[in-house]
């Protein structure tokens, strides 16, 4: 019996000690940076991102109106973003240059202007 | 067995006389059971007429369609049949005047002399109502038909706004390709590129891969389709894959410019970049060859 609670001791201050690890981590790494954008039909607001050769960033999406596509091939991220629902996407930017995205679900006429350019400088 | 772009050829043959653009590829197609049970013939692909469409680059946008008709009408032999690879008609958020444009448009095509004609969607008939237009006037989305020892799959990769051939197809096009020998002439009709095109411009199916993965043990396929709006021809492996000219309005070259606006009409030259093309089926030669035509004539 004593050598069960003393393995549950044991077992417990471990957890702790994972947990106090893991909060070290969180508060050493910075925070990612949030980038909201509504889609609706058919912009993008914003439609520009200026972002920094790998400083990740989090993409959060929500659509004004119907199902929307959000789709930047160069850096193999997309999202399919429902109404009614926020959507979010890692994005590490891995090169520098202009590139685009654009809406990939045909929403409507007017859909294949619907798209932007993201910019990443080093 | 191999399949090669004979690019000499293709080079020879373009910009001759009346023929804006002509190209001829090599696919090998046929085996000797198919050679002997198939005759040669030779079925001509039209691409995107978008009729609804209203703006400058193309300020015959009612009239273009009608010369191509004209155009085919004209062939001296006519070919065993006719495709239309999709975007019939442009897109509208109106059902009621989608129904229109598809309506308009059919009426137009049925001046074809050749009445075999097979068609299939773009995403801009479809896309929007799940393709539920475009069969009230032209049938089933997907299909597949014979003709003289060539296997034909219209593959749909526009009925859902994905861009998505999905799942079910897939299981459809794998127990066809069950059926199938693997040395089978296949050709396959379909409107977005299979591959990754230019997926920056929209030009991909989002599972077009794993209909590849299909195709790929048929060593005798080739592929047909429009959306891109010029020629273009491209090899995943054995599989050839062949992009026609529109006839609404020509596309930049893929990423040839920032965004794909269509090309400016140029008066100087009207209807470049616009036509459609012929397909030969040379099968006991194993042989495709493709000519391309503007729209005003051959």
């Amino acid at each position: 019996m004593r050598t069960e609670r003393r393995k549950l001791l044991v077992g417990l201050s471990s957890l702790v000690g994972l947990a106090a690890i893991g909060a070290v981590g969180a508060a050493t790494q910075p925070k990612e940076k949030v980038i909201k954008i509504l889609a609706r039909k058919f912009t993008y607001s914003p439609n520009h991102l200026d972002l920094k050769l790998g400083v990740p960033v989090i993409l959060e999406f929500t659509t004004a109106d119907v199902l929307m596509g959000f789709n930047a091939p160069d850096f193999q991220v997309r999202a399919d973003i429902m109404p009614g629902k926020v959507e979010q996407v890692r994005l590490v930017p891995d090169k520098v240059g202009n590139f685009s995205f654009l809406c990939d679900i045909f929403c409507g006429s007017g859909r294949e202007s619907m798209n932007g350019t993201i910019t990443v400088s080093a | 067995m191999s399949q090669s772009i004979d690019r000499r050829e293709f080079l020879k043959l373009a910009g001759l006389g009346g023929i804006v653009f002509a190209s001829t590829l090599r696919s090998r197609i046929a085996n000797a059971a198919d050679a002997q049970a198939a005759d040669d013939f030779y079925f001509v692909q039209l691409s995107d007429p978008h009729w609804g469409f209203q703006g400058p680059p193309n300020p015959d946008a009612k009239g273009t369609l009608k010369k191509a008709i004209a155009a085919v009408n004209g062939l001296s032999d006519q070919p065993d049949f006719i495709v239309f690879t999709g975007d019939l008609t442009h897109t509208t958020d109106d059902p009621k005047e989608r129904r229109q444009r598809l309506a308009q448009f059919r009426e137009i095509a049925s001046e074809l002399k050749v009445k075999d004609v097979r068609f299939m969607p773009g995403e801009h008939d479809a896309s929007l109502d799940h393709g539920e237009a475009f069969q009230e006037f032209f049938g089933p989305t997907h299909y597949t038909f014979d003709h003289k020892g060539v296997h034909f799959i219209a593959l749909d990769n526009v009925s859902d706004p994905r861009a998505l051939i999905g799942d079910e197809q897939l299981q459809w096009l794998s127990a066809d390709l069950a059926k199938q020998r693997p040395d089978a002439n296949i050709v396959v009709l379909t409107h977005r590129p299979l591959f990754d095109l230019y997926p920056q411009w929209d030009w991909a199916t989002r599972d077009g891969a794993k209909a590849i993965d299909l195709l790929m043990p048929h060593r005798n396929v080739t592929v047909f389709y429009g959306h891109i709006h010029q020629e273009h021809h491209k090899m995943t492996g054995h599989i050839a894959h062949h992009a026609a000219m529109g006839l609404m309005f020509p596309l930049p070259a893929p990423g040839s410019q920032p965004k794909r606006d269509p090309l400016p009409w140029d008066p100087e030259h009207p209807y470049r970049g616009l036509g459609f093309r012929d397909v030969d089926a040379e099968v006991k030669t194993s042989e495709f060859k493709l000519t391309e035509f503007p729209v005003k004539g051959a």
